[in-house]
């Protein structure tokens, strides 16, 4: 009797651990989610979408570098979208269970959980070094590297939801791989390739490390992709180091910004797929 | 093909960029502590020796509470609050590094020094063994604090991959574990975590890969200081955190050369931790397919 008491008592004790477990990790994403819209409401404004990074002490906003942050994050997509689409493709499609493909989907897997600041170093290696200054294609370059695993990831997931009948009868009139690729796996799986790329932004646009000795930072208004790049997450990154109230200021409003960006992107990512017959194979 | 020439492209183009710092001070680079730009002396010690210890801290605080999380889960939680607390998980997973940095610097590191750094000083400090980690004033930045945050950071991972991977359980084998009688934590303790125990280690070790190369959380709370000192509450640096501090300020071949040496080493670290991670689970997915 006593025996069984016992078992019952470690029973509901590590329940209740486990339970608590989760409350932890909820109260951890409710206290930064918290910290962040009170701390960075306060700085919502106007300017804060029209004027430049300012000097410590005046007033100012973050045109700049939200304007640099998604011209980097729209040409780093561009850059790494098509490869890792089409390196997807090769994967599903392709190259499905040849050797080569393991390896390449092993090495696709270790550079998806690689860390970010060994791709900076190494576009700093090769393109900061050869140009012989910093600049915003560099960090583009860097974001870009970052895209690709995700990409193709996502993409050969997807395209193997297709179902293979689609596939056969495609081919059985008569179409080359390409035909089929192109006119029915592609269309069948866009939305999934959508939500990939979606994905994909949402991871990138937070990227700070590989940013810090790529595109480095600019205070000023700056167009020009050869010439250093302002940026939402290495500008926060200053600001919230320095000693000035109002850096710090909008450090919090931009940390504010960029999260609620990402998260309303994968929560749409994560929508999108949920509908997607097959369930979670995204992820 | 291209993702395959990507990989080796880091690693020719980063060995390039080492080679002078790595050929000057050959394995004294490893053992050495000093670290000092004006008289181009580097070692690498201290950030190896930070890089560990605050992986060690993460994942000592993580794996528990992911591994909580994944049981709540899969089999504790009612269906209908499964999926909302599932995705608040993931989402976590999804906040950029940078946000948990100065949320680690303006929220945790003050509540961490006004209140159980202290509290660890007078409590934990005077006994034999351990107190050598609690000794010295309270910073409230330091090895502890990145250790921590870097432990919000990975949960998410841990907590993800363990729940699929006890998702893959069959039920005949649990169902038959409660028919001769077991509590709920006896079929999870001697049927599902020794069935997925390979997974489990896959999922942890992927979380440690994360927390090695973890660079801007940890460069915002560690307080980059080149010195291996006993105490958790001392601040220290990491390689990455090393990276990104100094990297745009060095001056000099041999500085610039002896950080990028720094980052071969924590890409040889998580690379050798991350392949061991995906081969683990690798072979899960292929038992799992022919158990089918």
């Amino acid at each position: 009797m006593n025996r069984r008491r016992l078992r019952k008592l470690g029973n509901a004790a590590a329940l209740c651990l486990s339970a608590t477990a989760t409350l932890v990790g909820l109260a951890c994403l409710g206290a930064i989610l918290w910290t962040l819209l009170a701390r960075g409401l306060s700085g919502m404004s106007i300017a804060l979408f029209t004027q430049m990074t300012p000097p410590p002490g005046a007033q100012g906003g973050l045109l700049n570098a939200i304007y640099g942050s998604v011209v980097m994050t729209v040409v780093g997509i561009f850059i790494g979208a098509p490869i890792g689409i089409l390196a997807g493709t090769y994967l599903a499609e392709y190259g499905r269970d040849s050797r080569l493909s393991s390896v390449i989907r092993f090495v696709n897997d270790v550079l998806l959980s690689a860390p970010s600041i060994i791709v900076g170093l190494f576009v700093y290696e090769v393109l900061v070094v050869r140009m012989g200054h910093f600049s915003a294609i560099a960090g583009a370059v860097a974001l870009a590297i970052i895209a690709v695993p995700v990409t193709v990831r996502t993409t050969e997931d997807m395209l193997r939801l297709v179902p293979q009948g689609m596939k056969d009868a495609s081919t059985a009139l008569g179409a080359y791989p390409w035909r089929t690729i192109t006119n029915i796996a592609y269309p069948a799986a866009r939305s999934g390739i959508v939500t990939g790329l979606l994905l994909a932004v949402a991871r990138v646009s937070g990227e700070t490390a590989p940013l810090l000795f790529t595109a480095l930072n600019n205070q000023f208004w700056s167009k020009d992709l050869n010439a250093p790049m302002a940026n939402l997450p290495v500008v926060i990154f200053q600001f919230a180091l320095s000693p000035y109230k109002n850096w710090q200021q909008l450090a919090w409003s931009g940390a504010l910004l960029i999260t609620l960006a990402i998260l309303t992107l994968s929560v749409i990512a994560r929508l999108v797929i949920s509908a997607l017959p097959g369930g979670k194979a995204g992820r | 093909m291209l993702v395959l020439a990507l990989l080796g492209g880091v690693v020719v183009s980063l060995l390039r960029g080492a080679w002078p710092a790595l050929s000057h001070f050959r394995f004294g680079f490893l053992t050495r502590e000093i670290w000092n730009p004006v008289t181009d002396e580097f070692g690498a010690l201290a950030p190896i020796y930070g890089t560990l210890m605050t992986s060690l801290i993460a994942m000592l605080v993580a794996v528990p509470i992911g591994f909580g999380i994944a049981i709540f889960l899969t089999e504790l939680c009612p269906r209908w609050l499964r999926r909302p607390v599932g995705v608040a998980i993931e989402l976590l997973a999804a906040v950029p590094s940078i946000i948990f940095g100065i949320w680690g610097l303006f929220v945790l590191a003050p509540i961490l020094q006004r209140y159980v750094q202290p509290w660890l000083i007078e409590h934990v400090g005077p006994l034999p063994a351990i107190g050598r980690l609690f000794q010295g004033p309270p910073f409230g930045i330091g090895v502890l604090s990145a250790g921590l945050v870097l432990a919000i950071m990975v949960l998410p991972f841990i907590a993800a991959v363990m729940r699929d991977v006890f998702e893959t359980v069959p039920d005949v084998l649990k169902e038959s574990g409660y028919g001769l009688g077991a509590t709920t934590w006896e079929v999870i303790w001697q049927v599902v975590v020794p069935y997925s125990r390979v997974g489990m280690v896959g999922g942890i070790m992927l979380g440690l890969g994360r927390a090695l190369g973890e660079t801007m959380a940890v460069t915002f709370v560690i307080g980059n200081a080149h010195r291996v000192s006993a105490s958790l509450l001392a601040p220290g640096t990491t390689i990455s955190a090393t990276i990104a501090n100094e990297f745009t300020e060095a001056v000099g071949d041999m500085y610039t050369s002896s950080l990028v040496a720094l980052g071969v080493l924590l890409f040889l670290i998580t690379f050798a931790v991350i392949a061991a991670a995906r081969f683990m689970l690798l072979r899960l997915d292929r038992r799992a397919l022919s158990a089918v």
